[in-house]
């Protein structure tokens, strides 16, 4: 059954080909279901497969599908590798899709281009799958740009409006950068190894010393091009601004699954960053800084959205921090409940959205409990779990994450500690916000809201049910029960890091959250509900760091005045100096030139036939006189 | 053959047939009248045709006077053309005066 892995890609493309050249002739149940009935059928093969990969134990198996590059000593085959770790991501990538394709079935009900929505989903679900699937980093790339070409086109979904264009330009952009890291990264991968096959490369690298040159300059252009796709400083700004995107598309491209390829890359290459030490550290530092520098942008955002955009960023940081201190298996079991509770925290906001007709801002919802009472319930456990309170999935792998970084540096520990603070602070501010106190929308908005239709719900409790229970796979060692996802993972990573703490501290760093957490909703309860303090709906309100925050670091002014502006300056320098002022001139005079010689000349045209002939005859003469010369 | 040769001297005819050959062009360059015109090239070409069987009598070689038979046939098949072409002009523009055909220029 391995050996038909190659099902899982190939039903997502086939959706894409059949929705995408049958185009508006499907009504949008139909396009729907095509799609999520072939996410679904890659889900079930997907699971198929798992069960066979737990049962028979760690064999990674590779496919050849067929040889893709093949010149002189370069060979590259199109090849899968099924391993522990490729299983896991399917899953994920699957089921977590699936969910997201039946909701978006409900929430894109109203709209004409329904068709080339769900093409452009199944295609996204297809480059994903490759980009998992690949037995080297040649696939993995393809996969890779695919994913950013899907996401560039559904940020740009509604393309009439300008403002998301740019959004989606940007965030092709941004992630351009990163991905000429990852591919000079896998340039010198093939210079150094002789080969981008994921079992070769790390064969070879087992041999070389801790700390190698050539292999820590790998792992920090393979970290770059993570950068850019896991969106971490300073690529990180194009994430909010991709919110512009239909929201199942925020859900999940832009919080479950393509921003976690950076993790999942870096996961892969665990054997590479586990002997470059050096790498390793500057990662968890840019995974550090990005957590705590995102979630304080977040305290401020009033857009549901873009708080979830910088609450994803700075979740994103936590799993480069556990990749960092050499948590693998910790950073993927984050990524797998972040999944979770960030797809259902989108599709939460998405039913909001649905339900204020298209309202985004916070400061205009309010007392949504009654009306969303599913919506309501599903969203609490969402932010439950991000803010990480027993028993959701949250609490688990985040603390996993606070323990291991507390082994290796308690300075990380502190400012991870801080950061889970702010992540609570501003979660319960939305929720308070939003589900709580009166009403502060439209009257017209106020008789509109109601619960959103079945196929919208149903992902929401599922995802739900998956945030509250999924955490168990991995409990803490304090528990002695086995830690199931740790084990599963065991075979793929090269060296495990001792990051026990012992059982006294790591209690006390369990409980030490816990309060916290408990702490700062009872606070953020009295600050927005009892006290009703609303964020200023007027910008000159705002005070200080306030300001400086709610402007998010200025950051994206500091890129324009910085890249953007010198860049613009230089093309119309090029064009107005250069094109116009020299080339054309050049170009132009010379046709000028020819122009007035010709008008001159032109009059030696005179029409009368005596002169041609005269002409003529003195020529001949001419050419006569001078042959009796020679 | 000969015997012609020697009662005319060879530079005679190439006197006699530059002369005529000048008087040709003479008549192209000053002549208004195109059916003037017409026949000085006419004149202009038997002259050299003169001059052709007057060399090949002097060398004894016949194809001199073979190429003069193919420029009496092309000439004679020119004349057609060029005679049809002035009768258009003629029926077009009442005249055939060269100096009025000036509409093509710059």
């Amino acid at each position: 059954m391995i050996q038909l892995a190659w099902l899982i890609p190939l039903f997502p493309l086939l959706g894409f080909l059949v929705i995408g050249m049958l185009n508006k002739r499907l009504p949008v149940s139909l396009s729907g279901a095509i799609a999520s009935l072939s996410v679904f059928l890659s889900f079930v093969v997907s699971v198929i497969i798992f069960n066979e990969i737990h049962q028979v134990g760690s064999v990674p198996e590779r496919i050849l599908m067929f040889d893709w590059i093949n010149v002189g000593d370069l060979n590259i085959p199109f090849s899968f590798l099924i391993d522990r770790l490729s299983v896991i991501m399917l899953l994920v990538i699957t089921g977590v899709g699936f969910l997201i394709h039946v909701y978006s079935i409900g929430y894109m009900q109203h709209e004409q281009d329904h068709s080339r929505f769900f093409s452009y989903l199944n295609l996204f679900i297809f480059f994903m799958l490759l980009l998992v699937l690949g037995a080297n980093y040649i696939v993995m790339f393809a996969g890779w740009e695919g994913v950013g070409l899907c996401s560039y086109l559904l940020i740009g979904f509604w393309f009439k409006y300008t403002e998301y264009n740019n959004a989606a330009k940007k965030a092709f952009i941004m992630n351009r950068i990163g991905d000429l890291g990852f591919l000079l990264g896998i340039f010198l991968i093939y210079t150094t190894f002789g080969s981008v096959s994921y079992q070769e490369v790390f064969n070879a690298a087992k041999g070389f010393p801790d700390g190698d040159a050539a292999i820590t300059a790998i792992t920090l252009l393979l970290f770059v091009g993570a950068m850019g796709k896991s969106a971490q400083i300073p690529l990180y700004t194009w994430l909010p601004d991709a919110m512009a995107g239909p929201t199942p598309v925020s859900a999940l491209i832009h919080a479950a699954t393509m921003v976690t390829a950076g993790i999942y890359m870096v996961i892969r290459s665990n054997v590479l960053y586990t002997l470059a030490p050096y790498s390793s550290e500057i990662v968890a530092i840019v995974g550090l800084v990005t957590a705590v520098f995102a979630a304080t942008i977040g305290l401020k955002q009033n857009d549901i959205k873009k708080v979830l955009a910088y609450s994803t960023v700075s979740q994103l940081g936590y799993m480069f921090v556990a990749l960092g201190v050499g948590a693998y298996d910790t950073a993927l079991f984050h990524v797998v409940m972040h999944a979770f509770f960030k797809a259902l925290l989108f599709l939460g906001a998405g039913s909001v959205i649905h339900a204020m007709s298209g309202e985004q801002d916070i400061r205009y919802m309010g007392g949504l409990k009654k009306k969303l009472p599913i919506t309501h319930i599903t969203f609490l456990i969402g932010t439950l779990a991000i803010a990480g309170v027993f028993p959701f999935a949250g609490f688990f792998s985040k603390d996993e994450i606070l323990s291991k970084v507390y082994a290796f540096s308690p300075f990380m520990f502190v400012v991870l500690m801080f950061t889970s603070a702010l992540t609570a602070i501003y979660m319960f501010r939305l929720y308070w916000l939003t589900f709580y106190g009166s009403f502060r929308g439209t009257e017209q908005q106020r008789t509109h809201l109601h619960e959103s239709p079945s196929s919208m719900t149903m992902p929401l409790i599922i995802l739900a049910l998956l945030s509250t229970i999924g955490g168990f796979l991995g409990m803490p060692e304090v528990f002695h029960v086995p830690h199931y996802f740790s084990e599963f993972l065991s075979s793929i990573i090269y060296r495990k890091a001792e990051l026990t703490l012992p059982e006294s501290s790591e209690l006390m760093v369990m409980g030490g959250s816990l309060t916290m957490v408990v702490l700062i909703i009872i606070m953020t309860y009295n600050h927005y509900v009892k006290k009703a303090v609303m964020p200023e709906t007027n910008e000159g309100e705002l005070r200080g760091f306030q300001k400086v925050l709610s402007h998010k670091y200025y950051i994206d002014e500091i890129y324009s005045a910085l890249i953007t502006k010198p860049i613009d300056w230089l093309a119309s320098f090029s064009y107005k100096r250069i094109e116009l002022g020299v080339i054309d001139r050049i170009v132009n005079g010379s046709g000028y030139i020819l122009n007035g010689i010709s008008s001159l000349l032109r009059y030696v045209q005179t029409g009368s036939i005596g002169t041609y002939v005269f002409g003529m005859v003195i020529g001949i003469i001419l050419l006569v006189a001078l042959t009796m010369i020679h | 053959m000969n015997n012609i040769l020697h009662v005319v001297p060879l530079s005679y005819y190439v006197a006699l047939s530059s002369l005529l050959f000048t008087i040709g062009v003479m008549g192209v360059l000053f002549r208004r009248n195109a059916i003037i015109i017409f026949m000085c090239i006419e004149l202009m070409l038997n002259a050299v045709n003169l001059l052709l069987t007057a060399f090949s009598a002097q060398h004894g070689d016949a194809s001199g006077q073979v190429m003069v038979f193919f420029i009496m046939a092309v000439a004679a098949a020119e004349v057609a053309v060029g005679l049809a072409i002035l009768v258009m002009i003629y029926n077009n523009i009442r005249t055939v005066d060269i100096n009025e055909l000036n509409k093509l220029k710059w």
